[in-house]
């Protein structure tokens, strides 16, 4: 039976939303200290150089600056692997990202670090670190990098061959897996139709608007403080204890607000090198990255070459996928082809499956998680490949995810058996929405007009949450929670114990605390906040609620269990005059029967996952090649929407990251293995101006673990947009869009090799 | 560094201040006023988060030199609400959750402010057309625009 809510499926304002729409929000960034330092990082000149010596002995002497940095002020970090929620990273590798040692493997690396009294000084002064260099090819692209005969950028990576380490010779392939169902031969010789494809991804950068920012105080008593905009300030916490070889305990992280994310503010950068400096100088460093800096030093997402091929039966029944992924990990392995692989076909149940996996190192930034990362490019494939099928056979291609949708029983090729699942019921509400059943008009324009559409999965993980909920005399509760508010979850966790405790959303007063005030909080990743951390705040209520019954059992000299908490009220079984709410029992306590304090950590189970389908409608100019989105629908199972319009804006924002991907952007280099297009003009991510409304539409089938039915709704929605946008292409000029993005140029040299 | 003495009205308010020469005036705001609402998001006017109003024209204020502001009018995120409440805008970006990391917003009330002080009823068209200068990556826009077509109507 479905439950009836008071507070969830509201519209509350958020708790910080003031401060943020006044300007008085603190990010990172907004940070002063008393006799503060301003620290600049030097980055590399070349994607792929030894260092032969660094000398910063005329910066030094510089008036104004206080002191230098570079790898060799970090310790030796081990091989020993840090996982971070969203993705692992080897230490040693992130320590070289830090600051670079021995060699550099990407243009834009760090290599220098100081630390001046101005930011200007500190700038200048830069300039004047001599750092002698080794050049050395780069290699750019996947394909090229897998190659016997390519440069190596690490002596001391060999690949993983399904699980074995190939300990004989180097290479950029660090790792090789597969994944199989059944027998795919088989299943081919059962197929009416096959289709095989070749794509190819750019790198694209996760885009968030405030540039990388730390600030640290590394106390002579040999406590850290880190000021940071952070998706985790656990998960920065951890980092820099490993790679500084300091205590967690002896290392406190203050997350401030943090100007957008989107996976790529997990790993740490400034972090550790500001400590250093300050360290080195007794006060405290604030370095904060230029936009150049955070297109060639952060993120990315990974380039990727994928090859996709499909068999289905004359009814249209999937009987057999072949995957073929290789993602530029960039400079270290760890790309994100784990998830990518595993994501390509989960969205449909076919029962003989091979998928091959390849993460490979290319002398480009180190890649970072990009919401669902790996999945958008493994969709870009398989729902291309899909709709191509879908033409051939002539079925619609709604009908035929209704056919071959995955749903509760099916397995994926990588093992997991689904728990109950949303994608067959997007597929319904899409098919049903007024978009489908419109016919695509023509415009006013005579250019051609095609519809398309498209399924993403992404996983969403569960992770560990800490919570603690202090009663005020007022009734109000004072909610105290590690996860970085990134996009509206203080209000929708804060809206869960509200619920569970019959009180206003605005009786909640959410803090998001620094690593010294609360338990343990994984990262604000994976579309985990409101499912885990809000599933914390629901365990804190309950906690809340038997102290409240507590005190009312000792209030009215009766047993506890002649007491009941019903929607805010407590009252006594025995006698319907005796109730009390929250409120006034909360006022209660203060003066006798002392205070409540409700806390809770979880580590919930795995989430069911997420799925959504979307439908574009384009317009393509056959001159400039130019795409232009008329409409957009986004359909996605959000378990149950905690505050429907941050539901909304999460789904609207992603599909608008998936257009900017599939259209726009894309890390241009030139030969040299330098990127030429490091600004927000010339990476060119979408403006008000080339979008309609997105219309975000909510399906809800609730998580059957989560105690309200959530699900994660961040990430999936990224996932659609490019092969949805592909399909509507072909259905607009019939041209099989097989590289991203399509820009222009690249779709009127398709148009010209079709004519 | 020698620093030039600067008289100006900010937010309404007579301010004086001293700025090096290179210093822009994102810089004064942020590191010699101590009003940290305007964002550096790109510092090459390619974003909007730096958004202020010039003497009641939209600028980014990373593409304008301290020292240039002497007796001008410089509006702020800091002086769009009163001390009696927020602008239309700010509450229709409060109701209508046109906000989620909140980076780009104060650029975006400022830019929209200006949109509205010269043309109040303004179509779709127009608003994602004037809003074009400001990069949000969060909401896909849409909310945003809801509420600056929400606030017209207020």
């Amino acid at each position: 039976m479905a439950q009836v809510f008071q507070v969830i499926g509201t519209r509350p304002i958020r708790h910080d939303g003031l401060d943020k729409v006044t300007g008085r929000a603190q990010y990172g960034a907004d940070i002063q200290l008393s006799g503060m330092l301003h620290g600049r990082v030097l980055r590399s000149s070349h994607a792929h150089a030894r260092i032969k010596s660094i000398d910063a002995s005329a910066a030094l002497k510089v008036p104004g600056v206080e002191a230098v940095a570079t790898a060799a002020d970090l310790p030796e970090s081990g091989d020993r692997i840090a996982h971070l929620g969203e993705g692992a990273v080897n230490l040693r590798h992130l320590s070289s990202n830090c600051l670079a040692r021995g060699k550099v493997h990407y243009k834009g690396q760090a290599v220098a670090a100081l630390a001046a009294t101005n930011p200007h000084i500190a700038e200048e002064a830069l300039a004047l670190i001599k750092v002698d260099y080794e050049p050395l090819p780069p290699v750019m692209d996947v394909r090229e990098a897998m190659k016997d005969s390519a440069p190596k950028l690490h002596a001391d990576v060999f690949t993983e061959e399904m699980g074995q380490l190939k300990k004989d010779k180097p290479s950029n392939v660090a790792k090789h897996f597969q994944f199989k169902l059944g027998d795919v031969h088989k299943g081919f010789a059962q197929a009416a139709v096959t289709v095989e494809r070749e794509f190819h991804t750019a790198t694209v950068h996760q885009g968030y608007i405030e540039p990388h920012n730390a600030t640290a105080m590394f106390n002579p008593d040999g406590n850290v403080t880190i000021w940071c905009s952070t998706q985790g300030a656990f998960t920065v916490r951890a980092q820099v204890s490993e790679l500084l070889q300091i205590p967690v305990s002896r290392i406190k992280v203050v997350p401030l607000e943090i100007g957008g994310g989107f996976g790529g503010k997990i790993r740490v950068y400034l972090e550790p090198v500001a400590a250093v400096l300050s360290k080195k100088t007794g006060k405290p460093v604030k370095i904060l990255m230029d936009r150049a800096a955070v297109f060639e030093g952060t993120g990315p997402t990974p380039g990727s070459y994928i090859r996709v091929k499909l068999g289905a039966d004359k009814t249209g029944k999937l009987v057999a996928g072949e995957a073929y992924l290789a993602y530029e990990a960039g400079a270290f392995p760890g790309s994100p082809i784990g998830p990518g692989a595993m994501c390509i076909f989960a969205c449909y149940d076919i029962p003989n499956v091979l998928i091959d996996g390849f993460d490979v190192c290319v002398n480009k930034p180190a890649t970072a998680a990009y919401r669902a990362p790996g999945a958008t490019n493994a969709a870009f494939a398989s729902e291309t490949v899909v709709d191509e099928i879908c033409r051939q056979l002539k079925i619609d291609p709604l009908e035929f995810r209704l056919k071959n949708g995955a749903k509760e029983g099916t397995r994926r090729a990588d093992g997991p058996i689904y728990p109950r699942i949303g994608m067959i019921e997007t597929v319904e509400a899409a098919k049903k929405h007024p978009h489908y059943v419109a016919p695509l008009a023509p415009g006013s324009s005579p250019f051609p007009r095609g519809r398309g559409v498209a399924s993403g999965f992404w996983f969403n993980i569960g992770l560990k949450s800490s919570v603690t909920a202090s009663v005020n005399n007022d009734g109000t509760v004072s909610l105290v929670e590690g996860s970085t508010d990134i996009g509206g979850t203080r209000v929708s966790v804060a809206m869960q114990l509200a619920e569970a405790l019959g009180i206003r959303a605005e009786d909640v007063r959410p803090v998001v605390a620094d690593t010294d005030s609360v338990g343990y909080t994984d990262v604000t990743g994976g579309s985990r906040v409101t499912y885990a951390t809000g599933w914390a705040a629901y365990e804190a209520a309950q906690d809340i609620k038997w102290q409240m019954l507590e005190k009312a059992a000792q209030l009215w000299k009766t047993d506890l269990d002649n007491v009941v908490y019903d929607k805010g009220v407590i009252r006594a079984k025995d006698d319907p005059a005796k109730k009390i709410t929250f409120k006034e029992l909360a006022e209660k306590i203060q003066h006798k029967g002392g205070i409540v304090v409700g806390r809770a950590t979880v580590d919930p189970p795995w989430p069911g996952g997420a799925f959504a389908t979307h439908i574009v409608d384009v317009e393509v100019d056959p001159d400039t090649g130019k795409v232009s989105i008329l409409r957009y629908t986004a359909v996605q199972d959000c378990g149950k929407a905690i505050h429907p319009s941050y539901v909304e804006g999460q789904i609207q924002g992603g599909a608008v990251q998936g257009i900017g991907w599939a259209l726009n952007e894309e890390y241009a280099y030139n030969a040299k293995g330098e990127m030429t297009n490091a600004s927000f003009l010339d990476y060119r991510m979408p403006t008000s101006l080339d979008l309609p409304m997105i219309d975000a539409v909510i399906v809800e089938v609730p998580d059957p673990k989560h105690p309200y039915g959530v699900r994660g709704v961040g990430e999936v929605p990224i996932v659609p947009p490019p092969a949805a946008i592909a399909n509507a292409i072909y259905a607009a000029v019939g041209v099989r869009m097989n590289e991203l993005p399509m820009s222009p140029g690249r779709v009127v040299k398709a148009l010209a090799a079709k004519k | 560094m020698k620093k030039i003495h600067v008289t100006t009205t900010i937010n309404g308010k007579e301010t004086e201040f001293l700025c090096e020469l290179r210093q822009s005036l994102l810089e004064v705001l942020r590191d010699v006023l101590m009003l940290t609402g305007a964002k550096e998001g790109c510092n090459n006017g390619n974003c909007g988060a730096c958004n202020v109003l010039l003497d009641g024209r939209l600028v980014n204020s990373c593409l304008v030199m301290g020292a240039e502001v002497q007796a001008c009018n410089v509006q702020t995120i800091e002086g769009i609400a009163t001390p009696q409440g927020l602008h239309p805008l700010q509450q229709a970006f409060l109701e209508g959750a046109a906000l989620q990391c909140g980076i780009c917003t104060p650029g975006f009330i400022v830019a929209a402010k200006a949109l509205l002080d010269q043309n109040p009823k303004p179509t779709e068209h127009q608003v994602r057309h004037f809003l074009a200068g400001n990069l949000c990556r969060c909401t896909g826009y849409d909310k945003i625009v809801r509420a600056v077509l929400q606030a017209a109507t207020s």
